[in-house]
């Protein structure tokens, strides 16, 4: 369950999220939607706690995102705009990387390639990969961590039609393996078929929630 | 989990090899405009040769720390890390240990070039390599610190020596001084005080930098 609690960050004076409030259940597809600068972003970064809210409190699996760090990155998995990958290092290096940092076999990491369709890549440096190429294998990191809660912010984005239709199901996947999804998107259309509920963001605020 | 992190320290500095040869050529070209400095006088040029084998030393560091944080700045890499629930200081210990090793090796490559440049020989080998040990690591623990702080900044290539230089100024001095006694010889035997002053510092610089890692990149 994540719970959000009047929630708020600002930037300079400009706040980009402001008294936002909501629950999620868990093993459920979220779809945050709103115009570019809604906050979707700034959202899915204090979850993920990669930034700090300046007011509001929010729990993931009743773990305070300010106080339970540690205990909440457990649990959850960021996909964003930043690939969070090393350029000089190979598709599989990169994926050894993140499986030695979170202690984890790296015997699973050439089907996890496979499953993103760059198994015949998996040798060539990330800095010879396309744009949907760094997309797939940051999909490929956000697996290996198995997290209960996964944020995915613009998860089509650089992606081909191929690439979609892996998004859609790597969300079902998540979803019957019990993990919550949130995911930013303007694809609504797609979006929308795989949801189990939406909110909307404009202003850094939530004008509608179904 | 400082396993792992040394792992990818290991092999990011594997892949960018090519990047210690550049840094290498420029501290032998400072090397060379310091003799220029200098001028023909045999010793006038083994007295200095210590200072300036540190200088160079430390105008290259300013150099491979600041390149230490791009690859990891590149994708927001460092972030994708720190979000994993492994801890901070794992990572700096990890990138401090990189860049002490690339130091030290590019230290010791300097001194054929010093020897060459400024006749300025010794055959205390072991006790010289331990002092470029130790500098070295005097200039790799409060480099990475300063170097993951300014890594974001669009300035950081002149932010960083100014950071950096003030709060070195005791290893570096006692750097100097260990390695000038090695060089120059040791009559009075003050070269061990030198160093066990260097190993002082280099104990509060790795310990501190180490606690204070974790707050430096918090957001």
């Amino acid at each position: 369950m994540i719970e959000i609690d009047r929630l708020g960050r600002r930037y300079g004076s400009r706040w980009a999220l402001s008294n936002i409030s909501v629950r999620i259940r868990d093993a459920s597809v979220v779809m945050v939607a709103g115009p570019n600068g809604s906050g979707k972003s700034t959202l899915f970064r204090i979850l993920a706690t990669a930034i700090r809210p300046h007011c509001g409190t929010a729990t993931i699996d009743g773990w305070d995102l300010d106080r339970h760090r540690d205990d909440v990155r457990k649990s959850v998995a960021l996909l964003t705009h930043a690939s969070y990958l090393y350029e000089p290092l190979t598709g599989l290096e990169n994926l050894r990387v993140f499986a030695d940092h979170l202690d984890r076999s790296r015997d699973g990491l050439m089907p996890l390639l496979e499953r993103v369709g760059l198994a015949s890549r998996a040798n060539d440096p990330v800095s010879a990969y396309s744009a949907g190429m760094r997309k797939r294998l940051s999909f490929a990191r956000v697996l290996l961590q198995e997290p209960r809660v996964v944020m995915l912010d613009e998860p089509y984005g650089q992606l081909d039609p191929e690439g979609f239709t892996l998004v859609d199901e790597v969300v079902c996947e998540l979803r019957e393996r019990g993990a919550t999804v949130l995911m930013a998107t303007h694809q609504l259309e797609r979006g929308t078929k795989l949801a189990d509920s939406m909110l909307f963001l404009e202003a850094g605020r939530v004008v509608r929630t179904c | 989990m400082l396993s792992a992190a040394i792992r990818k320290e290991v092999l990011l500095q594997w892949r960018t090899k090519s990047e210690m040869v550049a840094v290498f050529v420029f501290g032998s070209a400072s090397l060379l405009l310091f003799s220029f400095a200098v001028g023909p006088v045999a010793d006038a040029l083994r007295q200095f040769s210590a200072g300036f084998l540190w200088l160079a030393l430390l105008l290259s560091s300013t150099l491979t720390l600041s390149e230490s944080f791009h690859t990891e700045m590149e994708h927001r890499a460092l972030e994708g890390l720190l979000l994993l629930p492994a801890s901070a200081r794992d990572f700096y210990y990890g990138k401090a240990l990189a860049n002490w090793l690339r130091l030290f090796v590019l230290g010791v490559a300097l001194v054929p070039v010093l020897i060459v440049l400024y006749d300025a020989g010794t055959l205390r080998i072991a006790e010289l390599l331990l002092v470029i040990a130790l500098g070295a690591a005097g200039l790799s623990a409060p480099g990475t610190l300063y170097a993951a702080m300014t890594a974001q900044l669009r300035a950081k290539q002149t932010l960083l020596p100014l950071l950096l230089f003030p709060l070195i100024v005791p290893a570096l001095l006692a750097s100097v001084k260990a390695t000038s006694l090695l060089l120059l010889g040791d009559p009075m035997g003050q070269a061990r005080s030198w160093i066990l002053l260097l190993v002082a510092f280099d104990a509060i610089y790795w310990s501190l930098c180490g606690l204070l890692f974790g707050r430096v990149v918090e957001e």
